[in-house]
């Protein structure tokens, strides 16, 4: 078993991913994934995770599952969701409609040294995840993959699904969104129209 | 083959997590995600019973804490049910909680005080209190089934309205003892 040699630029995926996004709400996981988000473009209804490994998906779930009519979206890695990896059986049972997760999947713990990860030595996130209970799973390798997953994102009664996207593994430039986590909560529930007290 | 089975016993007359259950109302909870706990089994029931409560079952407790985190993004007020041996799994979540300020509630069943017979739950349950002080996270007790209403009702104020990460322990000695028999099929 080896690494993915898939060669996905991150960054266009996530940018490609999050076009027209209209009114997705986006949720982050620690590392890169909040990088690419932010590199796509700076917005309220971004939540990014700079910490919180593993529970990047549980908070698309709460996420979505309190807001039923807007489509959620959580951009991770494969070493953050297989950390959580729990969550996909928890996100199964509440088959949230409007729920989607795009796992950025380079085989590496890219952002402790580029260590291979379990999805490198062969484990697969997008069957993992149909075991588990998530009907509806894809395996992107191509920007035309992205875009079919983008297109489906509306569809708030097709979750909850979850895309595999292999990406290069690659070093990129860090965007560092900003880390002030009340900031960036307060930030998001005032998108959503609730008070901030 | 010879299998351990477990009892509950009722502790007392009054009827706590009816209470528990009333107050999360009033205070609007419209969440609740549990580990399988025999302490909470009637609130978990309750919960699932009522269509206004979205009722999560996890596969481990730090999962909880992050759901709660979504919930409040969105707008729900989200309270976490599990049991002493499981609060260490959520201590590094927890810095989520502290990180953004969210709210936390979680209601937390006792093992480990009480006419414990497992040895195997006592380290955890003695550490419970801490392993939330450690995060910040603000500890209360409910040692009385009359005084459910007002500690949970204090709780959800602190958490909701002070954007505080609350704890409530709730007293080994008002779960009952677990009665062991040996059954033989």
């Amino acid at each position: 078993m080896s690494a993915p040699t898939d060669t996905l630029d991150r960054r266009a995926a996530v940018k490609a991913l999050l076009a027209e996004r209209g009114d997705l709400l986006v949720i982050s996981g620690l590392g890169s994934s909040s990088y690419d988000v932010f590199d796509a473009g700076e917005h309220a209804s971004n939540f990014y995770l700079w910490g919180a490994m593993g529970g990047a998906a549980m908070v698309g779930l709460g996420l979505a599952l309190a807001q039923p009519k807007r489509p959620v979206l959580v951009v991770t890695g494969d070493g953050e969701q297989l950390m959580g990896i729990g969550s996909l059986l928890t996100i199964a049972t509440k088959q949230p409609g409007n729920l989607s997760i795009a796992v950025l999947d380079n085989g590496h713990f890219g952002e402790t040294g580029m260590q291979l990860s379990h999805s490198g030595l062969g484990a697969r996130l997008e069957v993992i995840a149909s075991g588990a209970g998530i009907g509806n799973v894809s395996d992107i390798a191509d920007m035309a993959g992205i875009e079919r997953f983008r297109a489906s994102l509306r569809d708030l009664a097709g979750g909850p699904r979850l895309a595999r996207i292999r990406i290069a593994a690659g070093e990129v430039e860090r965007a560092l969104p900003p880390r002030d986590g009340t900031y960036l909560k307060n930030r998001f529930r005032g998108h959503l129209g609730f008070q901030v007290k | 083959m010879d299998q351990i089975a477990v009892h509950q016993d009722d502790a007392t007359g009054t009827d706590w997590p009816v209470a528990i259950y009333r107050t999360l109302k009033n205070f609007g909870v419209a969440q609740v995600s549990y580990v399988p706990d025999a302490g909470h089994s009637k609130l978990i029931k309750l919960s699932h019973a009522d269509a206004d409560i979205k009722t999560t079952v996890l596969t481990t407790e730090e999962e909880g804490v992050a759901l709660s985190a979504g919930a409040w993004l969105g707008g729900d007020r989200a309270v976490l049910l599990m049991q002493s041996s499981g609060v260490g799994n959520c201590v590094n979540m927890l810095s989520l909680m502290a990180s953004c300020r969210f709210p936390l509630l979680t209601l937390v069943t006792m093992r480990g005080e009480w006419a414990e017979f497992n040895p195997w739950q006592i380290p955890m349950g003695r550490a419970t209190p801490q392993a939330f002080e450690i995060m910040g996270t603000t500890v209360l007790r409910l040692e009385n089934p009359d005084d459910a209403e007002e500690v949970i009702s204090a709780a959800a104020s602190l958490a909701y309205d002070g954007d505080q990460q609350v704890a409530v322990l709730i007293s080994q000695r008002m779960i009952g003892r677990k009665k062991w028999t040996r059954e033989t099929h």
